[in-house]
This record gives C-alpha cells, sequence and structure tokens, in this order.
C-alpha cells in the first residue's frame, strides 16, 4: 500500500533502480580504486625522487595509499621531512 | 585481413555466447565469411547453440597442439556457407592453451575471415586473457542488474589493461516494462555508470530460449523483437548507422489481434 502510494505520488526514492544505481555508484568507486601495489610502489619512488630535489625526506617512513570514503576517493601521502634543503631557483 | 572480436563480459550468464551466435549468424547473412572461437575450455557450449554439436572433429586445442590443422577443425553451419566454427575442447581445461598460441591462430584465421568473433569465458583469470590475446576489438555484454553492471565495469579496465580500447557495450535481457516502473536500470543509467559506446540493446525475450532449444538462432526470427535488436547490432558492426529501435513491448489490442489470426 506504501508502495503504491508513493508510485502515486511519484516518489522517486522506492524505486528500486535507485537503489540499485547508488549501490552500484559506490561499489564501483571503491573496485576503481583498486590499484596494485605495484603501481603504489613505482608512484612512491617517483615521488620520492621529485620531493628529494627540494627536501631531504624519510623515505623509509613514507606512506603512500588511497583512502575512499563514500564519495570521494584520495590519494593520500604521509612524508616525513628531516630537513629542507637550500634551492636555489634555476 | 579480418577483424577480430572478443564477446565477453565477467559474470557469467548474461548473454555471451548468445551474442556471439547471434552476431555470428548476422554477419554471415550478410555474406561475410565468418568464423566463431569458443575460447571457453572445459565448457563448451557454442556447438550447442548454433546445433552443431554432432559434428564435432576435432577443437582449438587439437589445433594449437599440432594434432590437426585448422581446417579439419572448423565446422561449417547448417544454413550459412560463409559461417564456421572452431569448438571449445571439452575435456581440457583453460591452461591447455596459451595467449600466444590464441594470437597465432588469430592471425592464421584472419587471412581467411572478415570476423572472428570469440567468445570469451566468464571470469578474468586464463580463460580471459587467452579470449582477449588475440582480439583487436572487444564488445562487453550485461544485464541491466548490479552483479552484472559491476563485473562489466571491472572488464572494461581489464580490457583497456590488455590494451583494447573503445570497447562496445550491449545491453541484454532489457526489460522495458520494469524501467518504466524505475524498477529496473535504463539505458541512460547504464551509460552514465559504464560511460563506454552503446552498440545494442537486446530486450528480454522468451523467443532466445525458444530458438537455442531448437539449435538456432533469434537473429534469423523475423517476427522477435530480440531477433530484431540483433540484426541492429550486426549493421552496427558493418558500419552502418542505426538508430536504437523501439523498446516498448508488444501488448494491448493490436498484438492480441494479430496473435489470434496467426500473424504472430
Amino acid at each position: 500500500m506504501l508502495e503504491f502510494l508513493n508510485r502515486v505520488f511519484g516518489r522517486e526514492s522506492s524505486n528500486s533502480k535507485n537503489v540499485a544505481k547508488e549501490r552500484l555508484r559506490l561499489v564501483l568507486v571503491h573496485d576503481r580504486a583498486n590499484v596494485s601495489p605495484e603501481l603504489l610502489t613505482s608512484l612512491k619512488n617517483d615521488l620520492i625522487k621529485v620531493i628529494s630535489n627540494y627536501m631531504e625526506i624519510d623515505d623509509k617512513a613514507l606512506e603512500v595509499s588511497l583512502d575512499g570514503d563514500d564519495n570521494q576517493v584520495a590519494l593520500v601521502a604521509n612524508i616525513p621531512v628531516k630537513r629542507m634543503k637550500r634551492v636555489t631557483p634555476v | 585481413m579480418g577483424e577480430v572480436i572478443v564477446v565477453t563480459s565477467g559474470k557469467g550468464g548474461v548473454g555471451k555466447t548468445t551474442t556471439t551466435a547471434n552476431l555470428g549468424t548476422g554477419l554471415a547473412s550478410h555474406n561475410k565469411k565468418v568464423c566463431l572461437v569458443d575460447a571457453d575450455i572445459g565448457l563448451r557450449n557454442l556447438d550447442v547453440v548454433l546445433g552443431l554439436e554432432n559434428r564435432i572433429v576435432f577443437d582449438i586445442v587439437d589445433v594449437t597442439s599440432g594434432v590437426c590443422r585448422m581446417r579439419q577443425a572448423l565446422i561449417k553451419d547448417k544454413r550459412y556457407e560463409s559461417l564456421y566454427l572452431l569448438p571449445a575442447a571439452q575435456t581440457k581445461d583453460k591452461t591447455a592453451v596459451s595467449p600466444e598460441q590464441m594470437v597465432e591462430l588469430t592471425e592464421e584465421l584472419k587471412k581467411e575471415f572478415d570476423f572472428i568473433i570469440i567468445d570469451c569465458p566468464a571470469g578474468i583469470e586464463q580463460g580471459f586473457r587467452n579470449a582477449v590475446a588475440g582480439a583487436n576489438k572487444a564488445i562487453v555484454v550485461t544485464t541491466p542488474e548490479v552483479s552484472a553492471v559491476r563485473d562489466a565495469d571491472r572488464i572494461i579496465g581489464l580490457l583497456e589493461a590488455a590494451e583494447l580500447r573503445e570497447p562496445k557495450l550491449i545491453i541484454n535481457r532489457y526489460r522495458t516494462k520494469m524501467v518504466n516502473r524505475g524498477d529496473m536500470m535504463s539505458i541512460d543509467d547504464m551509460n552514465e555508470i559504464l560511460a563506454i559506446d552503446l552498440l545494442g540493446v537486446v530486450p528480454e525475450d522468451e523467443q532466445v530460449v525458444v530458438t537455442t532449444n531448437k539449435g538456432e538462432t533469434v537473429v534469423r526470427d523475423d517476427q522477435s523483437q530480440s531477433g530484431q535488436a540483433y540484426r541492429n547490432i550486426t549493421r552496427r558492426i558493418l558500419g552502418e548507422n542505426i538508430p536504437l529501435m523501439n523498446l516498448e513491448e508488444p501488448g494491448g489490442f493490436f498484438s492480441a489481434l494479430k496473435k489470434m489470426i496467426g500473424l504472430k
């Protein structure tokens, strides 16, 4: 009965396809963010290379990961800086 | 040189084999030389779907392992002179063929056929890697259900990783009535989620079961909606610009009348 009323009054939220779409959207965010460890390692090494031009970092303690919450995925890098370099602008 | 198209989906049971059989038959009806390859080693089915199960002598593993020549393993279709099947082996497993051997095999077939359509097994393991190895185009089949769409999304990623860019989508078992009342994802919903080019939409149709029961393909059934959908997809593959067909389900007074006087 409630479902019928919802339909009569055009309340979209009761439509199961919207539920399906929303669930899929979330699950695909996580599926697509599932990056291979090799890719992360290679990204990490590149990051170290670039950042080391500017500052001395603790590359042993460096952490790179992909974090996803419900709506988005973020690349999170935790990079402890040991010392700043004196960069001479070219 | 022929085109090598792999038909894949990730999830099982969404209609890869049916799609392969119908597109093959459709292309052959346009006088194209077509070879269908069943890459589902251990679970062969394309032969029964085409009604050719009694004619198998050699299979794909016999070819790749050198037991016979390609010509000896190819089975000619019952109706179309230009349609052939290379059946899968039933008693071996997916590791009986390597991706390198599949590349070699498709290279050989390309010289003789206009189209080589590979029926990919479900899953993302070696069977999938074999099926995509020699392909230069890919079709992803899915149904408007969460599980099938999720797997299709994964497969699209894997196809791109295998350098098979721009796969095309076929939405199978579409039920307009359910879509209209908001209980099934629509074509637009699917396009939005998967974001790849749409090759066609095949409505849910009992005739698919009926024709398959008899070892025939629905694409040859002029009366059925799904047959029309497959004929349209065939022509799109051949480069024609065919708009999506009207998917409203037949019903109401006139179709009831037609049924009564035996038009359908």
